[in-house]
């Protein structure tokens, strides 16, 4: 019961629903970038939510099955194809032994993920498969996925035939609005600066990733200060603090970065808002040249926004697994 | 003869040179093989290699030097000899 990676595609890596717990001694919570759509994918081939899946970022890979089994595709748009002949998106499917599964170039959106029944069984390191490359440990060998890497699967006999509605399936844009929540060290900019972060269109740079997105835009204007001890000497620097997962900071007050789920747990970085939890599968669906607003939402609505994602993910579960 | 679309397979930036201090990797009139770079797109600090993917002579290049590419995005034009 395997799977060989055939071609890896670029940073393709095993993911699940992530290790929380550990950002305290600086190891990040990970877990696919886009949960929803990793979980999805589990459901539709009758897997729990955190059985482990391939995600694949811009570009699929080619993988061939070693067993008979049940797969579903889903994230980013891209034509999936079965020993060349297409299959369907957010909906699972038969495969036979040496079956080959590819994709054609991505449509929209920016990450794919592969279900496979049983889930691919790599070890659980501190509870979780998931790839942290950087610290390299989980996933596959801690590592991105390679040519000729045989994936081993758990078992699960699998249920071929399951549909996401059209009317769950996520729309991706090229232009996004994002929910943050201001704080901690919007103090630090101007009212010009802060203004500025809230006004402007933002577009998405190809330096991108697992850890954090950067954007393109006008420089920040900083409140000028005499630099406290233990703080660098540029304005958008702090004392050292800890990093909220999802929070914005502006090294030199030019680009901001989103600390996405393989973010460093902390560093000399004003966070001049954090995006709210419900919005972070929607930046990982977002690739290069996405323009992209900042909307200033309350603590309050931002916790309705996280009330209604877990919402539309029981409906997702009654409509998949009904 | 025939005219072939070199595709982007990736979003990101498109580069012609394989280094700032190098020279192009093709330019129209070049002759080219099926599995040879002709540019390179970055993306999360990765560099991928675009392959011609035909035998032939470039006869445009469609994308500017630094621009940002989507997938599927024609970057050259082949005429290939077939």
């Amino acid at each position: 019961m395997t799977v060989e990676i055939v071609e890896p595609g670029l940073a393709s890596n095993v993911q699940d629903q992530g290790r929380p717990g550990y950002y305290n001694v600086g190891i990040p919570p990970g877990g696919a970038a886009d949960l929803n759509a990793a979980a999805t994918a589990n459901q539709l081939v009758g897997n729990t939510v955190d059985a482990a899946v391939i995600e694949s970022p811009y570009m699929g890979p080619s993988l061939r099955f070693k067993t008979a089994t049940v797969v579903a595709v889903t994230g980013g748009t891209v034509p999936v194809f079965l020993n060349k002949e297409p299959r369907p998106q957010w909906e699972s499917f038969t495969v036979a032994v040496d079956d080959e599964l590819t994709f054609g170039f991505l449509q929209d959106g920016a990450r794919i993920y592969v279900a496979v029944a049983g889930g691919f069984d790599v070890p659980l390191v501190l509870g979780s498969r998931s790839t942290y490359a950087t610290g390299g440990f989980g996933g596959f060998k801690g590592r991105m996925l390679q040519k000729g890497d045989i994936l081993p699967l758990g078992d699960g006999e699998g249920t071929p035939g399951r549909k996401l509605p059209e009317s769950l399936r996520p729309v991706y844009s090229r232009y996004v609005e994002l929910r943050v929540v201001l704080g901690l060290y919007d103090y630090r900019l101007t009212e010009a600066g802060r203004t500025c972060l809230l006004e402007s269109e933002w577009s998405m740079t190809p330096v991108a990733d697992r850890m954090g997105f950067r954007y393109s835009g006008p420089p920040l204007e900083w409140i000028e200060r005499v630099q406290p001890f233990g703080a660098g000497s540029d304005p958008s620097n702090i004392v050292d603090a800890g990093y909220p997962v999802g929070s914005i900071q502006v090294p030199g007050g030019v680009e901001p970065i989103i600390l996405h789920r393989d973010a460093v747990s902390g560093g000399g970085y004003a966070m001049v808002g954090t995006v709210i939890s419900a919005d972070m599968n929607k930046v990982a669906q977002c690739s290069p040249g996405t323009r992209t607003k900042f909307i200033s939402v309350t603590m309050a609505e931002a916790l309705e926004a996280r009330t209604a994602d877990r919402l539309y993910r029981t409906d997702v579960t009654a409509a998949v697994t009904s | 003869m025939s005219e072939q679309n070199v595709q982007s397979p990736l979003p990101g930036v498109f580069y012609y040179r394989p280094a700032p201090d190098k020279p192009p990797f093709v330019e129209v009139g070049s002759v080219v093989t099926a599995d040879q770079a002709v540019g390179l797109v970055e993306v999360m600090k990765q560099f991928a290699e675009v392959k011609a993917g035909f035998d032939g002579t470039i006869t445009a290049i469609l994308v500017e030097d630094n621009g940002i590419v989507g997938p599927g995005d024609t970057l050259m034009t082949i005429e290939t000899g077939a």
